[in-house]
């Protein structure tokens, strides 16, 4: 789609004080759809998935979670002290009080036994059944507008001129990181390299990836395709790597919003919800990039 | 400056609203889903369909669930549910050794069997070692050796409009106002006759323990533990499953859970 630009509000006869750049159509309306999508579909998977975790808070490397051996990886758990009970994250081996938090939290007057809070899952008190509920119709809306929008963004070209890296991307690479590190955006169409990287590893890499380990811990496409549970290492370590990539994820949406609160909210969700983004004056360079 | 100004304030005011609806969804907006009747929850639910469909399509027929070594058996097979059941009846026939239990055959069949621990033991049987994957979300590896389904339902000829195959259990799972809840569960005839479904009396090459689901407990290998019963001593063949318990299919499936539970 080609960029429609319009020229931004100006009076003719006196120059405004701040030169403004132009208003351009950044975002097609198919970005804006499945981007509000899949925010609303990864909400509800983290709630969701953090209940189903809650079942059985426990992450194993292998086919099988060791109950008679050890093979864990992460446990959240709550125990009695002689000071009351305690809430515990043990992590490789290492033991953390995550009282308050993980293992145990709620009101201090009557502290539930829960790894996640309660205000951290869908629904809030322990339901394994409406968590599943929740979980399968959110994993189906994403990666069923996922795999539309792949096969669409392949054929428009989208991919190809809006996410893939270039030569010139990688290139511009070290100087973006400055940029980026020192808070200095530019507003372009385009997006910057570290953008598109970012971009680019959420759909090609996590939500992938996600899927995939989904679908691993799943019996029934066990019987069907043994060879992915195999490749990622058995059920329970696709299981860890599921919940991983979640982290990952949530890490993604923190910088997200962050580089977003840097580089202009307004313009920035203007963008988003309407697709018309303020780009720099001519002035002030013609570099491609910002949040 | 004041359009920067103005675009904070903008922003602060947007981002306070954002907040304050992120911070209420994830306390107990999203609690109105648990109710099982909720229009949005059935919605939500219609998914499952979707999912089974899926499934039964990629996984087919009689594709097998991985089966594993003895070496991959590494502790006993973890218990779930009830794991010691203290009804009479079954204390009874624990008592005894299971030797006066039965596995009734009944409903949409042409002959309706009552079926021995020893004739059960004297039929063909299948040795498997598998991974039982609980919904909760763990597993665990164990050798399992049973009668396949299948031999049973072929000795007790199968009427054509039977559809599922119900197992009644002798352990109460839940006791309410309304009486004592049995445990049961039901799965369809294509996963009835999977060649890996099998009426397992034994378990890592010793008999079946109590806590794992003696005299007999079913293995449904391409799906989780729920829909494995424990203690079974009937199979029913009906045509629909709707005027049992809640009308759901089993237990679990009657407080909110998938009835296909391949995932």
């Amino acid at each position: 789609m080609e960029s429609q630009v319009r020229m931004a509000h100006r009076a003719d006869k006196q120059p405004m004080p701040i030169a403004e750049g132009e208003l351009v159509y950044r975002q097609t309306r198919w970005t804006r759809l499945t981007h509000w999508l899949w925010a609303l579909s990864l909400f509800f998977l983290l709630l969701s998935g953090l209940q189903i975790f809650n079942a059985h808070p426990a992450l194993y490397i292998g086919k099988q979670s060791g109950f008679a051996f050890n093979n864990d990886v992460l446990t959240i758990g709550a125990e009695d002290t002689t000071t009351g009970p305690v809430g515990y994250t043990t992590v490789l081996g290492h033991r953390f009080n995550t009282t308050g938090v993980l293992g145990l939290s709620g009101p201090s007057d009557n502290p539930s036994g829960r790894a996640f809070p309660a205000w951290a899952t869908i629904p809030s008190g322990q339901d394994l059944a409406t968590g599943r509920v929740v979980h399968f119709f959110f994993a189906w809306l994403l990666s069923g507008t996922l795999f539309v929008w792949l096969v669409a963004s392949l054929f428009s070209g989208h991919l190809r001129r809006d996410l893939a890296p270039g030569g010139e991307d990688l290139r511009r690479l070290p100087k973006d990181i400055a940029d980026h590190a020192r808070l200095k955006f530019h507003h372009s169409r385009d997006y910057n390299t570290l953008q598109k990287l970012a971009y680019g590893g959420v759909l090609f890499m996590l939500l992938p990836l996600m899927i995939l380990t989904g679908l691993a811990m799943s019996p029934s496409m066990n019987a069907a395709v043994p060879f992915i549970a195999d490749l990622l290492g058995g059920r329970q370590t696709a299981r860890t790597i599921h919940f991983a990539t979640m982290t990952l994820l949530v890490g993604f949406f923190v910088i997200h919003m962050l580089m977003i609160l840097a580089a202009g909210p307004f313009n920035e969700l203007r963008s988003i919800i309407t697709g018309w983004y303020r780009t720099d004056p001519p002035e002030s360079g013609r570099h491609q990039g910002s949040a | 400056m004041s359009r920067f100004q103005l675009t904070r304030r903008r922003f602060l005011t947007a981002a306070t609203l954002g907040a304050s609806t992120v911070a209420l969804s994830g306390c107990d907006a999203f609690d109105f889903l648990q109710d099982r009747d909720s229009k949005v929850r059935n919605f939500l639910t219609g998914a499952n369909d979707l999912t089974y469909h899926a499934q039964r399509l990629i996984a087919g027929r009689s594709s097998l669930a991985q089966e594993f070594t003895e070496a991959d058996i590494r502790q006993p097979q973890r218990p779930n549910g009830i794991t010691a059941p203290n009804d009479d009846t079954y204390l009874a026939l624990q008592s005894n050794d299971f030797a006066d239990w039965r596995l009734q055959v009944i409903g949409l069949v042409e002959k309706p069997l009552s079926l021995s621990r020893q004739q059960l033991m004297s039929m063909p049987s299948r040795t498997q070692i598998t991974r039982h994957d609980c919904v909760e979300g763990w597993s665990c590896i164990a050798k399992w050796t049973g009668v396949p389904m299948a031999l049973v339902l072929d000795q007790a000829v199968v009427k054509p409009q039977a559809r599922y195959a119900v197992f009644h259990c002798l352990d109460t799972i839940e006791q309410s106002l309304s009486g004592n809840i049995k445990y049961y569960g039901s799965i369809d005839l294509v996963d009835a006759r999977h060649p890996q479904t099998i009426l397992a009396y034994g378990m890592n090459g010793r008999p079946l323990p109590v806590e794992n689901g003696a005299p007999l407990r079913v293995r449904v290998e391409r799906q989780l533990g729920y829909k494995m019963p424990k203690y079974v001593h009937k199979i029913e063949l009906v045509d629909s499953f709707g005027t049992m318990g809640l009308g759901k299919g089993g237990y679990w499936e009657d407080r909110g859970y998938d009835w296909y539970g391949g995932i």
